[in-house]
Parts: structure tokens; sequence; C-alpha cells
């Protein structure tokens, strides 16, 4: 039996082969159809059948499933960065927010995954809170990247968005019998270490969740991935092990995330990480440059790697449909 | 001959005198502070040097290089500068010698350390 071995890229050969849901999904047919939504393909599950479609010629969102739940993530807004990789990234935020916009079904809510500002200061988190204004949703759950907690230990980033939330800023809420977690792993990050949950945190999560019914769909969400992207470039959670031993009864898990500013999608038994792109600068592929920095391309293709994702949760289906796509 | 002599001497007579008017251009005294300040550069997510060594007593500057902020911050937390972006700088001056492990709290993957003797 072919077992997937946590690659960090995808990875055709490593796919489940096994119908571990029994709901009829054949999961290599829908690895491969994510691997295309790179590439302008729409990977819908639907009644436990997977339709795909290309986007090319179609406005987007024309066949945007229509299921129980639909949310956006946007992440990595970045707001107040100004250099080469993107002088205007306020322009582009605008541009997912449009996106957002247009999406045939409008979103019940946005979750943002961190790095809502560039060096936490006020006026960047001003910026980013007046932009959401125009989305067609104002119900927005965030939770704070390492570049928002820079000056005080994230105090202010507290205050600003901490209603409702414990320690750094954990907190969970149910909507349309899904079950949301917004995790906190950017704070007290070690020397030479990788993004970090915590004890209180950790044991906050275990009863979060402990009397939930199994067949309760769960989304979590925090900055930096929960699985190991690429651990040399500090990408990945040091105890987050631990943090999905507490959900591995869970028949569908979807671990939405940001920090590497490029889209990726891994599955794990009954656990789908996906990663988002930024709506300010792309990053390289892992081990692709000296360094994990903002990546410089030319002006007509920064747009086509930067974006937003589009969530669908069918009642009754084990798995979320994720579509990625760029603000082009 | 004489005359080349008489110019020889001229010139290594003025040579000692400007050496004795500006010191400054041809030794360092324990005061002159350029010379017990030492630079690390911060670039393309890591410090440069690593490592370095330095008497007591010296201050060191880092400068951030990278278009992506940084910090400086000791594993014991008792030296920490703020965010620093592209052209922003943070000194230290090391008054008491030991082996300084420093790294970036945004991303911790880059350490350094300052060793003061």
């Amino acid at each position: 039996m072919h077992r997937d071995n946590g690659s960090t890229n995808f990875n055709l050969n490593d796919e489940i082969s096994h119908d571990h849901n029994h709901d009829g999904i054949d999961r290599r047919g829908f690895l491969k159809c994510m691997a295309w939504a790179g590439t302008g393909a729409f990977c819908v599950i639907k009644g436990g059948v997977l339709n795909s479609y290309s986007l090319s010629g179609f406005p987007f969102g024309k066949h945007a499933p229509k299921g129980d739940l639909a949310f956006v993530q946007i992440s990595d807004s970045h707001m107040g960065f100004d250099k080469a990789a993107n002088p205007d990234v306020i322009g582009t935020f605008k541009a997912a927010i449009d996106k957002i916009n247009a999406l045939s079904v409008a979103p019940a809510f946005i979750l943002h995954t961190g790095d809502i500002s560039h060096l936490s200061k006020p006026g960047e988190f001003d910026t980013v809170d007046q932009l959401l204004k125009s989305a067609s949703t104002k119900d927005v759950f965030l939770v704070p990247g390492e570049h928002d907690v820079l000056n005080d230990d994230g105090k202010s980033y507290l205050e600003r968005y901490g209603k409702g939330t414990q320690g750094a800023g954990w907190y969970s809420f149910d909507k349309n019998g899904v079950h949301f977690i917004g995790l906190v792993n950017v704070m007290n990050l070690k020397a030479g270490g990788l993004g970090s949950l915590g004890g209180e945190q950790l044991e906050w999560l275990e009863k979060d969740v402990k009397h939930l019914s199994k067949s309760t769909p769960i989304v979590v969400f925090a900055h930096i991935p929960l699985w190991s992207v690429y651990p040399e470039w500090g990408w990945g959670t040091e105890d987050s092990a631990q943090a999905l031993s507490y959900l591995k009864p869970f028949g569908s898990v979807t671990v939405l995330n940001g920090h590497i500013h490029q889209t990726m999608q891994k599955v794990e038994g009954n656990v789908t990480f996906h990663t988002a792109a930024s709506t300010a600068f792309p990053q390289p592929k892992p081990g692709e440059a000296p360094s994990p920095g903002p990546m410089k391309v030319p002006a007509d293709q920064l747009r086509t790697l930067l974006g937003i994702t589009d969530v669908n949760y069918v009642r009754g289906q084990h798995a979320l449909a994720v579509l990625d796509s760029s603000l082009t | 001959m004489k005359t080349r002599t008489s110019i020889l001497a001229i010139a290594i007579l003025s040579a000692a005198v400007s050496l004795t008017i500006n010191p400054r251009t041809f030794a360092a005294t324990p005061d002159d502070k350029s010379a017990s300040e030492v630079a690390i550069k911060i670039d393309n997510f890591s410090f440069s040097p690593a490592t370095i060594t330095v008497p007591v007593g010296t201050t060191v500057r880092w400068t951030n290089r990278d278009d992506i902020p940084h910090t400086v911050v000791s594993d014991d937390n008792s030296i920490k500068s703020k965010p620093l972006d592209t052209d922003e700088t943070f000194t230290y001056t090391f008054t008491k010698p030991g082996t300084y492990s420093y790294f970036c709290s945004i991303h911790p993957k880059m350490t350094a350390k300052v060793v003061v003797q």
C-alpha cells in the first residue's frame, strides 16, 4: 500500500491511492486536478464526483459550485512594503478585493492568514481595514503573521484584532456546521527554529475540539504552514504534529496557511493542507533561490503570481473544494 | 650628485614631518571610533560575517541591505534591535567578554555570533 510520505512539493508519485474516506472520490484524479489548478483548471467535488473545468475564456466564478458555505482566504498583504518586487501593494490588494467581489457566489466571510502589515505600523493596519470595507462581505477573521507582531510582542495587533481571542490571538467559531480554528504560530520564535504554537495554545486546542462530533468538518487557519514545506527557510511549525494529533479523529480537516507567498497543497489522510498566494509579492519555490525573500518578476507577470483562494463546502462531502485564482 | 642627495634628504624630511603632523593617517589610536567599530551586513536572509571576534569595547554596526526587514536579537534577549528596514542600522557596544549568539526574531533561521575577547 503506497502512502503519502509528506513530500513538500506536489509530486504525482506521492499521491494516496486508497479511498480512505470511502466517499468515492478518486484521489489520484483529485490530486492531478489540483496540480492543474495553478495553470487555470478548476476542480469541484460535488456529490463525491470530481469535475474539472478549464478557466480559460470564462469569467472567473461562472462555474463556482453552489454549496452550503463559501468563503475566501487572502494572505500576506504586507501593507507598507514598497520595494522592487511590488511598489504598489495597495493596488494589488484592491485587485484582490475586486476578485472577491466578482465571485458569482459571494463569500460569507474572509479569512486573512497574516502578514497583514509589513512593519506592524498602525497606518498599515488602518489601510488594510479601510480597503477591506469595499469587500462584498464585511466579516473578516484574521490571524497574525510575524510581520504583524514586530514591536510590542503583538500587543497592538491584539488591541486591534484580539476581541474574543485568547493568548496571542487564537480562537474558534462555527459557521454552517463547519468548525473554524484560528491559530497563532509566530510568537516567541527561537533562534534557528520554525513556527511555534506553544503549550498554552496546544492545551486550548485539545479542549476546543474534544467534544465535537467527529463528522464536524474542521478548518484550521494559521500563518506559517503547519506542515513541513521547507525547514531550511523556516517554512514549518515545530509543534504542529501535536496539534494535528488532536484533529486526527475528524473525518475532514482543511488547513489553510500563508507565509510562503505561493500556492501549495498536500493531502495526508483526512487532512488537506493548503497555502495561499500573497496579494503583495511572490517568493521563490523551495530551494530555487539563495533565500526566501521577495521575488522580482517582470511587471506583466506579477499579478499572475498573486491571488486569492475560494473555498466551498458542500454538506455531507468530506473534502472542501479549494480553488486558487491569480489576480489576472 | 650633491643636489640629488639634498632633494632626497628634503623628501625624507618632509615625509617625516607629515608623519608627525598627521598621525591619524598612519595609525589608529584606541580612542579612534572608526577603528573600534565593526560592520556586519544583513543581506539575503543572512548576517555576514556570520562569526566575528572582537576586543572588549568594540561597537558593532549592523546594516540591513536586504529588501525585507530583519532584527538583531541575542538568544538571551539582552540585545534587541527594533525592526530594521532596508538601509537602517543598529549598533551595540560590547563591554563584557563572552560569546553572543544572536538571530533575527522575524526569520529565526538566520543565526550568527559575536565573540568578544
